[in-house]
């Protein structure tokens, strides 16, 4: 079962220049806020998407629901 | 209509071109079955412009096909004039900013644009339950 604070980890890997910020009160859904310079000149769609990515194949499985919100610092 | 042996994913693509404002969710608006799509639909049904829904429920290959097709994993998925608008989170930032009425052609001159014409076949395969009205 992924932790929020592993989904953190990961995203803050994956993505450079990242804080993210995920919460989740049951281990299945989560909250995240992402705030990256790599989101620069992206749009809101591209943005999700390279979060997304993180978590290939996982989200609807494991993660059943991540709630984004992106932004560029 | 058939580009690939694919019939689902044809469908799903004819349905994203024939369908101006067209919204993948689970459920119906009416009965929406998570709280993603729910809140997704509620957008759409507040800035009351006519839109196309069709419930990824019923078949999973729909799912699975429509995400093949989008690139985008998860359930709600909105399409405007063809392109992916995005899931839940980017429909109500796009809501609360005002973006979405200005995207969906919400103002009143914009209104008399909606295409009158109904494709009379795409609803069987997708149980599209067209709100166009």
């Amino acid at each position: 079962m992924p932790t929020a604070a592993e989904l953190k980890a990961r995203i803050e890997s994956a993505i450079a220049g990242s804080e993210a910020e995920v919460e989740s009160a049951d281990d299945v859904h989560f909250t995240a806020r992402v705030v990256s310079g790599s989101f620069a000149g992206l749009s809101r769609l591209e943005q999700h998407r390279m979060v997304y990515d993180v978590f290939d194949g996982e989200l609807g499985g494991a993660i059943h629901a991540l709630s984004l919100k992106t932004e560029s610092p | 209509m058939s580009e690939t042996q694919n019939p689902i994913r044809d469908a799903i693509a004819e349905a994203i071109r024939e369908n101006e404002i067209i919204l993948f969710m689970k459920g119906t608006p009416e009965q929406p079955m998570c709280g993603f799509s729910a809140r997704t639909a509620g957008a759409m049904q507040a800035l009351d412009v006519p839109f196309a829904a069709v419930d990824i429920l019923p078949d999973p290959r729909i799912r699975q096909e429509l995400s093949a097709l989008s690139g985008w994993p998860t359930i709600p998925q909105l399409f405007v004039r063809g392109e992916l608008i995005g899931g839940a989170d980017i429909v109500a930032e796009m809501f609360e900013s005002g973006e979405l009425a200005a995207a969906l052609g919400a103002e009143p001159a914009a209104a008399a644009e909606a295409p009158a014409d109904q494709p009379a076949d795409d609803g069987s395969l997708l149980g599209i339950e067209n709100r166009l009205r």
